[in-house]
């Protein structure tokens, strides 16, 4: 490692790149994200404290994350079949889905959550159903989720599915000649390859879920306390031109996100020590 | 049959699970937007999106897209060509600062621009001292586009780049080519399907980006309306049928980038 800011080279360009990257990182991005810090900092810690946990702006954070969590572990679990169907079998209409998997990605959330409601709602063409079940699907947590759940549903098969292409074919056929059964060889082979990604997957679908908006507004009902998301309840503050309270209420979903994507480090970081760098 | 698979009727099992959870989340709403779109026929469809809200709002969805698109790609252009090509100190950290705008929700996405240029804001006074309206104005939503989709042409780029390598261009200044020859000539030829992957992804969450817009667009009629933005204010006032109209021409959209991204990834591989 040379002392130097950058490794010599022959291609030119650093300087103006460099320069460039930076300018416009700090003019579109830095500058008006260090705005949130600005406007916190007139506010006195007691005043920022008690924004933060009044009893409204906690059932936001509880909800908001809680749904996140859920919709993101509805992921995982539906992703890695999904995941597994489209790269190990073949079946009819297999690279249509294929197409589709990112299909939540290109669509507009408005456009998504005006439909979901459409489909959950008591009279929806699935809503009718579920409330024969005696389920409430739309204006309810569940509702939230069900958005949640169609937002992320690309990260989890996507991380997934290029580990599982790559899979050595030979390990497989190594654990089953040694006598193993195909779901032993599925738990102590494949899963442990496969359990990173699913972690990246994961936090990369709850992270996206956390602030999600246009898709949940519709669906959500946003009464307050009950199914009023935390995004919702930054707007609600500005609507009110209450902008050091959107502020406050903004700062600390950054704050408890970071502290999610922490753990999910340290739980990617055990997992490798547990299985070994794969 | 293969060790590597599983039982004909396990197979069964997750190809239906796969293929229902799919149809529930992802074929039924797009089936949903067109049926209800079309539900009062086509005449009332052509008309809605015929009216002069619906036509405005359509103009300011393409103007932001063709401003936000561009200076992102020249953006993620340089940035990736710094950080492919080069070794610099902090080449981590700035890579996390690119990709920051994905993980910060919409809503604030359009927060810090209130913050910044608000009437309360830092620059608020300033502004109004020269009338200068950024925020709940067409300034405002274009600056919250390109920071919702900042990273996005950046993204795709930078690993197109890396796996590209710098022999290519080497030989090329080694033979006496300058600096932008070598880019045009060299450079830009092989990046030229990564570029317009970028330009597909970046253009369909510039056109479709609903929260932070609607933070900072005042939702003025005719002036500050997007096109998502619009079918909100449709589906608000319960006109179901226009909305679902108005938003099938994004779910059309939504369906051409898909399209589009599958053959484009096709060109690439093809080329590989």
């Amino acid at each position: 490692m040379s002392r130097r800011f950058v490794e010599p080279s022959i291609l030119p360009g650093f300087s103006l790149t460099f320069g460039f990257t930076v300018f416009y990182l700090s003019l579109i991005v830095l500058i008006p994200l260090s705005m949130l810090f600005f406007k916190t900092a007139s506010l006195s810690p007691r005043e920022f404290w008690e924004i933060l946990t009044a009893t409204r702006t906690l059932a936001a954070y509880r909800l908001s994350f809680g749904t996140a969590f859920a919709s993101a572990g509805i992921n995982a679990v539906f992703g890695v079949i999904i995941a597994w169907a489209l790269v190990r079998y073949s079946f009819p209409g297999k690279r249509i889905i294929d197409a589709l998997v990112d299909f939540p990605l290109a669509l507009p959330t408005a456009v998504a959550g005006i439909a979901l409601t459409e489909l959950y709602a008591p009279n929806g063409s699935v809503g009718r159903y579920l409330a024969l079940a005696g389920i409430k699907g739309a204006f309810t947590p569940l509702g939230i989720t069900i958005a949640l759940t169609f937002v992320g549903l690309p990260f989890v098969v996507r991380t997934v599915e290029p580990v599982l292409e790559e899979l050595d074919p030979q390990l497989e056929e190594a654990a089953a000649s040694l006598g193993a059964s195909r779901w032993y060889t599925i738990k102590k082979v494949i899963f442990p390859v496969i359990a990173p990604a699913v972690l990246t997957g994961f936090t990369l679908a709850f992270a996206r879920a956390v602030g999600e908006y246009g898709s949940v507004i519709f669906i959500a009902g946003n009464m307050p306390m009950k199914t009023e998301i935390a995004p919702l309840l930054i707007m609600t503050k500005l609507e009110q031109y209450d902008y050091a309270g959107a502020t406050t209420i903004a700062i600390g979903m950054l704050l408890i996100s970071f502290f999610f994507l922490a753990a999910a480090n340290f739980f990617q970081w055990q997992l490798s020590r547990k299985y070994g760098k794969v | 049959m293969s060790v590597r698979t599983e039982p004909r009727s396990i197979r069964i099992l997750i190809i239906t699970v796969a293929v229902a959870f799919f149809a529930l989340f992802l074929v039924l709403p797009l089936v949903c937007v067109f049926q209800n779109a079309f539900s009062k026929g086509l005449t009332f469809y052509v008309k809605t999106l015929q009216h002069p809200d619906a036509l405005a709002a359509m103009r300011m969805t393409v103007i932001t897209a063709l401003v936000a698109v561009p200076l992102n790609l020249v953006f993620g252009v340089a940035a990736s060509w710094l950080i492919a090509k080069f070794d610099f100190k902090g080449k981590d950290i700035l890579l996390s600062l690119i990709d920051l705008p994905l993980s910060v929700s919409p809503v604030i996405s359009g927060l810090v621009f209130i913050l910044l240029f608000g009437a309360q804001g830092l620059l608020g006074e300033w502004l109004g001292d020269r009338n200068i309206q950024i925020v709940f104005a067409p300034p405002g939503i274009i600056l919250a586009t390109i920071f919702v989709t900042f990273p996005m042409v950046a993204r795709e780029l930078i690993p197109v780049m890396k796996a590209q390598g710098n022999e290519e261009e080497e030989a090329a200044l080694t033979l006496g080519a300058s600096g932008w020859r070598t880019f045009w000539l060299v450079t830009i030829p092989n990046i030229r399907w990564g570029i317009l992957y970028g330009i597909i992804l970046c253009n369909a969450r510039a056109m479709g980006e609903f929260g932070a817009v609607s933070v900072v667009s005042g939702h003025i009629r005719g002036l500050t309306n997007t096109l998502p933005l619009h079918v909100e204010i449709l589906y608000n006032e319960y006109q179901f049928a226009a909305a679902f109209a108005a938003a099938s021409v994004l779910a059309l959209l939504a369906i051409v980038t898909l399209v589009a991204k599958t053959a484009v990834e096709g060109m690439m591989r093809r080329e590989h």
